[in-house]
């Protein structure tokens, strides 16, 4: 059974980053993963290896679509050859729903190649989410829109960022990629109570859920995916999966990418959560 | 506010990898930044919009590094970072995605340059050179001609196309052998954009040690093979010939003009030619136009 509405891959369990360190050991030693989430960027491409890659991995996984570049938050309109490559990849890949992150990153056909954070005004949420439902009707699969860790608050801003997010996906009438460890890293950066947020936010519309390690500097911290999952990151995900039921996760590592084993057995310890929630629940008692 | 923060994060960072002190009109960089960022108990707003600043250039200069190697070992680690740094002032990206940052790096270095002094011809052959690799790793294919395609065309009508991903590059230096030395690595799908990047690009070589290559015309083709990246010497008419074949000569045309142009006198011409055509035909270059 779906956890949610929105949450209809809930059978999905726990999946990784496809990274290139690991093509190798997937290729050939082809381990049992439940999914892999691929950076829809780095195979929006005319050929090549990448591409080999990618028909390797569908033949026999599982692949869901992350992307890094709509930037449904820029003011700009969106790049419609970027919509192009990416709706032709989402076709190949038939990805049951694809993500990307509410921000910002492009001023004037110009690229910061970021994910820079939103002022959080209702005006902004119209026009974010008025961007989501364009690219949802042209690319024709369900979005879920990332929350972003972020270093910056403007003045701007109306409300909280999990007001702003809800404001959005409740007007864009889409889904939530839920990254716990983002929320972590914007709590402390912003002094904000990370429960809040995970209380507040639209349950029903979480599709997936994102976790990943970070970076402790003296005044802030940095979203860095170079460390295993902290502790208070994994109860934050604790509690998410309590709130919005058993829902697809994915471990982020991307820098200094450990053996594919360490990397699948720390996204693995989400299961012990998972299976908690499972034998808490009513039917099971 | 987007377009003040973006022309903010395309500022170059200091030598200290700090943001500028000023803004372009002479404010104080921490009045402009606190026009729109709040500040924290801990940060200053001059503080929290670095830290963007400062990820926006180590994110495109790292990119830069690992894409163009042998340009850094021509020119030398503390002018790649400056000639680099200009470059991406001068032309920020226009692309979702980072694979394109070098798509003007050619055409930079011929109006400016000062930044590759005294080095220029092998700086510029170097990067025509490595923006080729950027093609052949993911550029376009088309389906292979079979003899059957061309079995009803004579010599005096056919014309063949090449890969979108093949270059064909008459080079001053002989740039392969020195990035070969250089390179430690083969290249790889790019990094992934979506974490923080906390740390300043460095050059993961030792191009240092390597002494630059003396002139000698070099004729190479840069292409893919079972997606493999591979790079292979030419013959000067063979050059020809596919050059030729590129702007649209026909097969007997473009075969006449190597001939002609050629500096041997008792090659065997008939004998040569096949061979060419046999390897490249094998290696899947030609397609229909």
């Amino acid at each position: 059974m779906p956890a949610n509405p929105f949450n209809s891959y809930t059978e999905y369990g726990i999946g990784i980053g496809l990274r290139v360190p690991h093509y190798r050991h997937i290729l050939a030693q082809k381990p049992v993963v439940d999914w892999f989430e691929i950076i829809s960027e780095n195979f929006m491409v005319d050929g090549g290896r990448p591409l080999e890659v990618l028909d390797q991995i569908l033949e026999q996984y599982r692949v869901v679509q992350h992307g890094v570049a709509i930037y449904f938050g820029s003011a700009d309109k969106f790049d419609r050859e970027h919509l192009r490559r990416l709706k032709r990849l989402v076709k190949y890949t038939q990805t049951p729903w694809l993500s990307d992150h509410l921000c910002w990153g492009s001023v004037d056909g110009r690229y910061t190649h970021d994910l820079l954070p939103m002022p959080y005004t209702f005006a902004v949420a119209r026009h974010t989410a008025q961007k989501i439902r364009e690219a949802r009707d042209y690319l024709e699969v369900p979005i879920c829109v990332e929350n972003v860790s972020s270093y910056a608050e403007y003045h701007v801003s109306e409300m909280s960022e999990w007001e702003f997010l809800s404001e959005v996906v409740e007007q864009a009438d889409c889904g939530i990629l839920l990254d716990v460890n983002n929320i972590y890293v914007s709590s402390q950066n912003h002094n904000f109570d990370p429960y809040d947020y995970l209380n507040n936010v639209p349950h029903a519309r979480v599709g997936q859920i994102h976790i990943a390690g970070h970076s402790k500097f003296e005044k802030y911290i940095l979203d860095t995916h170079d460390h295993p999952v902290l502790d208070p990151v994994w109860k934050m995900y604790a509690h998410a999966i309590k709130l919005c039921g058993n829902t697809a996760t994915l471990l982020e590592w991307d820098d200094r990418i450990p053996s594919f084993e360490e990397v699948h057995n720390e996204a693995l310890k989400a299961n012990q959560f998972r299976d908690n929630i499972v034998a808490s629940s009513p039917t099971n008692k | 506010m987007q377009r003040a923060m973006a022309s903010a994060l395309f500022r170059p960072l200091t030598v200290d990898w700090n943001m500028q002190g000023q803004w372009n009109d002479g404010r104080p960089m921490e009045q402009f930044a606190a026009e729109f960022i709040k500040p924290n108990d801990r940060l200053s707003s001059f503080d929290r919009l670095e830290i963007y600043n400062r990820q926006y250039w180590f994110r495109i200069l790292d990119c830069l590094y690992d894409d163009y190697p042998g340009l850094l070992a021509v020119v030398g680690e503390e002018q790649f970072l400056k000639l680099a740094t200009t470059y991406l002032t001068k032309y920020q990206s226009d692309s979702y995605t980072l694979r394109n940052l070098g798509d003007r790096l050619e055409k930079f270095l011929r109006e400016e340059p000062q930044w590759t002094e005294p080095n220029q011809a092998l700086a510029l052959d170097m990067v025509r050179f490595e923006w080729a690799q950027v093609v052949a790793f993911d550029g376009p294919s088309k389906p292979v001609v079979t003899p059957d395609d061309l079995i009803d065309t004579p010599p005096e009508q056919m014309r063949l196309g090449l890969q979108p991903y093949l270059s064909i590059l008459k080079l001053d230096y002989p740039v392969d052998d020195f990035l070969i030395a250089v390179k430690k690595d083969a290249d790889s799908l790019r990094g992934e954009a979506s974490n923080a990047i906390n740390s300043a690009p460095t050059s993961k070589g030792e191009s240092s040690q390597i002494p630059l290559p003396k002139p000698d015309v070099t004729y190479l083709a840069v292409h893919r093979f079972d997606n493999m990246l591979y790079f292979k010497r030419l013959e000067p008419e063979g050059y020809i010939i596919l050059e030729a074949l590129i702007a649209g000569s026909t097969l007997e045309n473009a075969c006449v003009k190597a001939v002609e142009q050629s500096t041997r006198p008792n090659a065997d011409w008939q004998a040569l030619i096949k061979e060419w055509f046999d390897n490249w035909a094998a290696l899947g270059w030609f397609c229909r136009r």
